[in-house]
């Protein structure tokens, strides 16, 4: 929230000319009949999506050729705001003269883009990408039924956020490789959720069969299961590294250098000395101790037995440790 | 032509009203709580401001009415004092109230609820009101109050305030309204009704934004939401807005008088009904919530096929402005609970339309809404995928 957010103007500012011109004219609505489709020697193919129970539905009319598959005409009929007429009427235009197939690879994206006025501004606000969505879905569902094959054979990928055109596989790699850990991340770095916001979490707009909270949580759950599994392989090789190991690797190795190397001289003097906890604070780590039996109150504690036991975890696990009493 | 067809939203300010609050600008502009004869001058003016909003309501002279912001500040001192007073500081912990409630109440009940108060929000029925029965079947050992609304904003169904009122009573809970869509367009009378707590905003009936008020009945207790100054007796703390509460006063008294009221019940409500005749003989449209039982001035109209959204940015080609409750006018997304709450049609929450008129509307402003009307549905319909399946000769007789 910023001075911007605060009086927030009208949505329909937010349109394009390209938008305004083509909710108020579409060029390409209408429909095509059989009598036309044979007028133009092309198969006719009809296709719906949506429905008015959930605010967008839109019918798609082809006319195709089906010696070389090209698109001969497109039209559109659709229920729907006006961004979703704008959507409709440019999906059907960027269909005209495509083959099925280069039809198919036309996305939402596409069609937001060839409703902007100039490249790099939006022809939408966020919340009305979805819109376009719906007139991507629609040409899938059209390729289908004149191809005889399911809607889902187009989908290369599972799509998560439809909006942005955003993967699961691209969402889970970028959740591993930044660390992300909240939803805000993830929008931040995929632009996932961005938009409609449908995908975030349930209750929004469109019903989805997954979401973003979901994904970061069981992706978050892979990369513990994947570290610890490095961590327990490693370890079994001996080749594991103190800041590679687990919380309860470290402790375990702290405590076995401890009984051997510190403990021992602790213990000639009447004391002892146990570990509280152990905080990561980049780049160092915190190892938090507290003395026992006549080390409490020695004033080394602090000093000269405190540097020793730093030196000796120092030496043997890692230059970044540091021992804090308590 | 302009026509302004969305009064639920927000009214003119009547130029008369405007005449009183004028002077409260650069004349007489002292701190009503000075004790200069700067300050002292506002006063005459703000007690009779007063004395027409106890007369609008028919509350007593004992009673409180605090001058709020608006009156979702209203609502939420309602509200949020119930819980400071008895539910945080009493044995009690639940609220009553229903689906279609403005957000100035949902939202605030929801807010309570992550508090840990338990809130029972009831359904309407297929007419988009609750029957009075319901709240008495709810009512259990703590609850803290009912706040049940007079009139409905998106459909003007009123609800049976003065049975509910009577059964509040009865078992001894406080009960509020919300009485922001009855001001003035149907007589309001808190004393009749057994009303504890009334809310109202000025702007909703020709008087100036961001001033409303609170009715509290005496021996009804209030916690103030703003702490501060000695203002408004303690309950609600900051300098009075003179000039709006004047406006607030006299929008009231023009409101709510026998002739106001007669002429809202007469002349707006003949041209609403003209309106909303006109637009049912096209086929596939319907009232929602029904004819009956509303306030005058107000229609949401389901038109079969055209999408809310599209139905305004239509009308608003032609300098016409309604409102809609559909989901993609609005910045969440997400279906106005209102539409919603009827639950008899999934396919109406995205195309209702909603006009709602005022006294300063002419016939002739009406017959010039109800052409575009028409013009917006044919050529939305001759677009519209969903109404593509019907006989198209019910495009033909457009």
């Amino acid at each position: 929230m910023a001075k911007n957010d605060l009086i927030t103007g009208s949505i329909w500012d937010e349109y394009s000319n390209q938008v305004i011109r083509r909710m108020d004219n579409p060029t390409y609505q209408g429909e095509i009949t059989e009598e036309k489709a044979k007028e133009l020697g092309g198969k006719l193919i009809v296709a719906d999506f949506g429905a008015e129970s959930c605010g967008d539905a839109v019918r798609l009319y082809w006319c195709v050729d089906e010696n070389t598959d090209k698109i001969l005409d497109s039209r559109f009929k659709s229920f729907g705001c006006g961004t979703a007429i704008a959507s409709s009427d440019a999906m059907a235009e960027l269909c005209i003269g495509k083959t099925v197939d280069e039809a198919v690879r036309i996305t939402n994206i596409d069609v937001e883009k060839a409703l902007r006025d100039t490249p790099d501004v939006p022809a939408v606000p966020p919340q009305k990408m979805h819109c376009s969505v719906m007139a991507y879905d629609v040409i899938k569902k059209a390729a289908s039924t004149y191809k005889g094959v399911d809607m889902e054979s187009f989908e290369e990928e599972f799509i998560v956020c439809e909006c942005a055109r955003v993967s699961l596989a691209t969402l889970q790699e970028v959740i591993k490789i930044n660390d992300l850990k909240t939803v805000e991340e993830v929008t931040d770095y995929t632009k996932a959720g961005a938009f409609c916001k449908s995908c975030i979490k349930p209750g929004g707009h469109e019903e989805k069969e997954m979401y973003l909270v979901d994904i970061l949580e069981n992706t978050r759950k892979e990369m513990d299961h994947d570290k610890m599994k490095v961590a327990a392989d490693a370890s079994a090789a001996g080749e594991s590294s103190f800041d590679k190991m687990t919380i309860v690797q470290r402790i375990k190795l702290i405590d076995e250098i401890l009984d051997t190397d510190i403990r021992p001289m602790l213990m000639m003097d009447g004391g002892n000395m146990e570990i509280i906890d152990i905080k990561e604070n980049m780049p160092h780590y915190d190892i938090y101790i507290r003395y026992l039996g006549a080390c409490s109150g020695c004033a080394s504690g602090d000093t000269g037995t405190l540097y020793a036991i730093e030196s000796v975890l120092k030496q043997k696990l890692d230059e970044n440790i540091r021992v804090l009493p308590i | 032509m302009e026509v302004y067809l969305d009064n639920n939203a927000t009214t003119m300010v009547d130029p008369e009203v405007f005449k009183e609050m004028e002077p409260f600008f650069c004349h007489i502009y002292g701190n009503p709580n000075s004790l200069h004869k700067f300050g002292a001058g506002t006063h005459p003016k703000m007690v009779e401001a007063l004395n027409y909003l106890y007369d609008g309501i028919n509350a007593a002279d004992e009673d409180d009415i605090i001058v709020t912001a608006n009156a979702t500040e209203s609502n939420n001192t309602v509200l949020k004092g119930i819980w400071i007073d008895k539910i945080l500081n009493g044995n009690k912990n639940h609220i009553i109230t229903s689906e279609v409630e403005h957000p100035a109440i949902t939202a605030t009940c929801k807010f309570l609820e992550s508090q840990g108060v338990s809130v029972t929000y009831l359904p309407v029925n297929e007419e988009g009101v609750l029957d009075a029965a319901q709240v008495k079947d709810y009512i259990r050992e703590d609850t803290a109050l009912v706040s049940i609304m007079w009139a409905n904003n998106e459909t003007g169904k009123i609800f049976p305030i003065k049975e509910i009122g009577q059964i509040c009573k009865e078992a001894g809970i406080p009960f509020h309204t919300d009485a922001t869509q009855a001001i003035g367009k149907v007589p309001v009378d808190v004393q009749e009704c057994n009303v504890n707590y009334l809310s109202l905003s000025a702007h909703k009936f020709h008087g100036p934004k961001g001033v409303g008020a609170l009715y509290v009945q005496k021996g009804y207790t209030l916690t103030p939401l703003l702490h501060g100054g000695e203002q408004m007796g303690g309950h609600r703390a900051g300098t009075v807005d003179v000039a709006s509460m004047i406006g607030m006063g006299f929008a009231m008294k023009l409101a709510t008088s026998k002739i106001a009221l007669a002429y809202e019940n007469n002349h707006v409500r003949k041209l609403r009904d003209k309106l909303e005749n006109a637009i049912l003989e096209i086929p596939e449209t319907l009232v929602i919530g029904g004819k009956e039982n509303r306030t005058p001035n107000t229609t949401l109209i389901s038109i079969r096929g055209v999408e809310g959204e599209s139905m305004l940015w239509d009308l608003n080609q032609k300098t016409i402005g309604a409102s809609t409750g559909s989901a993609c006018a609005s910045e969440d997304l997400e279906a106005n609970p209102v539409m919603n709450a009827f639950g008899s049609d999934s396919e109406l929450a995205h195309t209702g339309v909603r006009f709602s008129l005022s006294r300063f509307n002419t016939e002739e402003e009406i017959d010039y809404a109800i052409e575009a009307i028409k013009n917006a549905i044919h050529r939305l319909r001759a677009i519209s995928s969903s109404y593509a399946y019907t006989p198209k000769d019910h495009v033909s007789e457009l």
